[in-house]
């Protein structure tokens, strides 16, 4: 009754500040009191943040069914900076577009909280700091509140507030575990260069903000400039196309920063140093997808350059090809989930390129769905092979058991195998997770992804094809993954004694699950909900880009089918590869028997895909090693050798002192005391001289009166005669 | 009575020689009896006009004279007396220890 008053009546938009300051709220409590607090209610404290949070974009979602124009809510009116032409205000948005990734971030945002309060549990007594279980819920509220701030923005400047903010947010919690990766420094590290590669990102996004005012500036009413989405979209056609080609692919540079896409990608699977639920949120769900979001909500921009959209459309279908041929041949568990989220987000980032909007951002809402099931599973499984690894530990008879080949990595898929009797919800979770992601029919990912594959079919062709071999990998290195991970025997001591995880993480796991199954009837051919709610927010998605029914997320029966054969193929293909042809290796002998059955077949190609290319030694070599030269360079030789000890040392200080010496030494001592031992010695010189006129002698004295007398007489007498 | 200038030609010879007598003598009750040859010479010149110009001015001014050389020799002689007293001996070269 309430929700239906509130839907006539003006709605709850006015609610909107508070999906950015419950999470502020939250953290803040977590920061100031958590010490005090126990784990469970920190957790609880972080959870409840956020799902208040989820819970007003429920209700901003209510107010808009209906309401559907957009809302803009000025945050207490505060006009925030105003210089000359620029003006800056928080001022936040709700549209169909904004509250569509708000309540993304909220929903999946909370479910992995709640996951994360039963994950860290373990994971912060296993890495041995127990005490730092507040600061990675501080963390995440504020990623949330960052990420809120981004999708509610109403200007592109305070999106890029949230923009940055995520970016930090990722750092900090890639090295939450800072002291720990490769030789003391490796999670440090994977940390810096997420950052360093999201900076090159913004500088991107920078320039067009940059040329934005620039360009949009002369065009105001009033001369003044906020960077506001509507003002942008109404007065984009009146700017020169070259320019809004130049502000296009500047942010396309931020996009690929953010979206991890070619050729700032290598962040991401560096990432996944961090906790399984910071991939899940961050790196899976939420902050990937602000790239998305950004060109959808550019749109106007992007509609008028079609070489842009061009280059959008290629970079995303070729990143999507590029990582899902890098996953078919990593072995850790994250960084397979870690390229094909690449990947993914390669199929989005084309979407939207082509000007399908609708498909793009429904895959990102499915994606989301069932990469965090995916990445919270994987950690689950990663959580259940360290439990195992504990109870070997401690138990000598099965240590006996175990190889001792140097450090058992629980997140090797070489090490695991036959997970499915040991952690039973965790295999039925991932398994629907593994053929959403796949794209089998009636789950999530085959909607969403059949969209984006029509659309290209009609409006790309060269795009359609490099989505559809991608499409095919993506089914095959999952199916490598679940047969690698859930069947078979298992292939080392802690796999075999691997333990299911606690409710409070299995519990978002189902919930997730559900929804990848219920997901995609968001956006049901015929019915098209998800279309008509995205229409009032991008035009051009209601005429549809190239007409008629194939174009407003219509169903392609002929690509459907082809997807979908081409999945079962690929995890047919999988199923024999990685089941029969590894039973018939276990009989080798142990050396000539390869880690993977595809090695023996496609040999060296492997290599390359698992070596990922040698993309980041590459990148090192012709980026990292001169910029660190011209650094060193100038660091030792311009900086220390010519400024400090030629420019300092030699010539001023040198210098300085010479010339202090100078004037101390012969002028103040020489020439000043001089003049005033001169004077003085003058003086002593004349009272030496006149002391002679006192001799005592009484007719020295009596001579001089007279002579005295003589001259004054004598004057007067020749003055006065 | 015999022109002036006769008798201002004895004063200043007589001035001359007291004056030489101070600055040449040692002894001090020699230079003190130049002194009194100056002022006696001051006392003819002033006399010698008294009568030339043919007034009393210069004659009450002898008066004056005469009692200030006697004050002046009264305390003198004292003085060397006492001198005499501490150095044994008259000779003003010798009373030279104030000199600078």
């Amino acid at each position: 009754m309430l929700l239906s008053d509130a839907m006539n009546a003006g709605g709850y938009f006015y609610l909107v500040p508070l999906v950015v300051i419950f999470p502020v709220i939250g953290l803040l409590i977590n920061v100031f009191l958590g010490g005090k607090l126990g784990e469970k209610l920190i957790g609880a404290i972080a959870c409840l943040a956020s799902g208040l949070s989820f819970v007003v974009a429920v209700l901003l979602g209510i107010s808009l069914i209906g309401h559907p124009e957009a809302v803009t809510i000025s945050f207490a009116n505060w006009n925030w900076i105003s210089i000359g032409n620029l003006q800056l205000d928080w001022a936040f948005r709700v549209d169909t577009l904004s509250v569509t990734m708000m309540l993304v971030v909220g929903g999946v945002g909370t479910l992995i909280h709640i996951y994360a309060v039963g994950y860290m549990h373990d994971d912060v007594r296993h890495n041995g700091d127990p005490g730092r279980f507040r600061r990675f819920f501080v963390y995440f509220n504020l990623f949330i509140a960052a990420m809120m701030i981004l999708v509610s923005a109403n200007n592109y400047m305070m999106l890029f507030i949230g923009w940055e903010g995520v970016g930090l947010c990722s750092y900090l919690l890639i090295s939450f575990w800072y002291e720990k990766g490769k030789d003391g420094i490796g999670n440090a590290l994977a940390g810096k260069k997420a950052f360093i590669a999201n900076r090159i990102g913004d500088f991107g996004f920078l320039i067009a903000a940059f040329l934005m005012f620039k360009a949009f500036q002369p065009l105001t009413a009033n001369g003044v400039f906020s960077f506001d989405f509507d003002t942008v979209a109404n007065l984009a056609s009146k700017v020169p196309p070259s320019t809004i080609l130049a502000i296009t692919l500047f942010m396309l540079l931020g996009v690929t920063g953010k979206s991890a896409q070619l050729p700032l990608f290598v962040w991401l699977p560096d990432a996944m140093a961090g906790p399984t639920p910071v991939s899940a949120l961050i790196h899976a769900a939420t902050m990937v997808t602000a790239g998305v979001y950004l060109v959808a909500r550019s749109h106007a921009m992007y509609s008028l350059v079609p070489v842009a959209q061009n280059w959008v459309a290629m970079i995303g279908a070729v990143t999507a090809l590029f990582a899902a041929t890098i996953a078919l041949a990593q072995f850790d568990i994250k960084k397979v989930l870690a390229y094909s989220t690449i990947s993914q987000l390669g199929f989005m980032v084309a979407a939207v390129g082509m000007g399908a909007y609708v498909a793009g951002m429904f895959h990102l809402v499915m994606h989301a769905f069932f990469k965090a099931l995916l990445f919270l599973s994987a950690g689950s499984v990663i959580q259940g092979v360290e439990r195992g690894e504990h109870e070997v530990e401690h138990d000598p008879n099965l240590r006996k058991r175990m190889k001792h080949e140097g450090h058992f990595d629980p997140q090797d898929m070489r090490n695991m195998g036959g997970l499915r009797h040991r952690m039973k919800t965790t295999f039925w979770v991932y398994l629907i997770g593994a053929l959403a992601l796949a794209g089998i029919v009636p789950l999530a990912g085959f909607w969403s992804k059949d969209e984006i594959l029509a659309e290209a079919s009609t409006l790309n062709p060269f795009v359609f094809v490099l989505l559809i071999i991608a499409a095919f990998f993506t089914a095959f290195y999952m199916g490598r993954q679940i047969f690698m991970v859930f069947f078979g025997q298992a292939r080392s001591e802690p796999a075999a004694q691997a333990k299911e995880s606690p409710a409070i993480m299995t519990l978002p796991l189902i919930i997730l699950a559900l929804l990848s199954i219920v997901g995609g009837f968001l956006n049901f051919p015929t019915f098209h909900t998800f279309t008509t709610w995205l229409e009032h927010t991008i035009q051009s998605v209601a005429e549809g880009v190239s007409g008629g029914e194939a174009a407003a997320g219509g169903f392609n029966f002929m690509v459907a089918a082809l997807s979908t054969v081409l999945a079962l193929g690929a995890i047919s293909l999988a199923w024999y590869l990685y089941m029969r042809r590894t039973q018939e290796m276990q009989k080798l002998p142990l050396n000539q028997r390869p880690d993977d059955p595809l090695r023996s077949i496609i040999g060296p190609i492997f290599s390359v895909l698992e070596n990922k290319y040698w993309v980041d030694e590459v990148y090192n070599f012709l980026l990292i090693r001169p910029y660190q030269w011209l650094s060193k360079f100038l660091a030792e030789k311009v900086d220390w050798a010519f400024w400090h000890d030629f420019f300092h040392d030699t010539i001023l200080v040198r210098g300085f002192n010479g010339l202090t010496h100078l004037l101390s030494g012969p002028i103040d001592l020489g020439l000043i005391d001089g003049i005033g031992n001169f004077l003085g010695d003058g003086f002593k010189e004349l009272a030496a001289q006149m002391r002679k006129l006192q001799s005592g002698f009484v007719r020295n004295y009596a001579l001089s009166v007279f002579i005295g007398v003589v001259f004054i007489v004598g004057y007067l007498i020749i003055r006065l005669g | 009575m015999l022109p002036v200038y006769y008798y201002l030609g004895l004063a200043i010879i007589l001035f001359t020689l007291g004056a030489l007598g101070v600055l040449i003598r040692r002894n001090a009750i020699v230079i003190f009896m130049s002194i009194e040859l100056m002022l006696n010479a001051a006392n003819l010149a002033f006399v010698a006009y008294a009568r030339y110009w043919q007034s009393m001015n210069g004659q009450i001014f002898v008066f004056f004279i005469m009692t200030v050389a006697a004050a002046e020799v009264a305390i003198g002689l004292a003085l060397i007396v006492t001198i005499f007293k501490t150095k044994a001996s008259i000779d003003v070269d010798q009373i030279s220890t104030l000199k600078g």
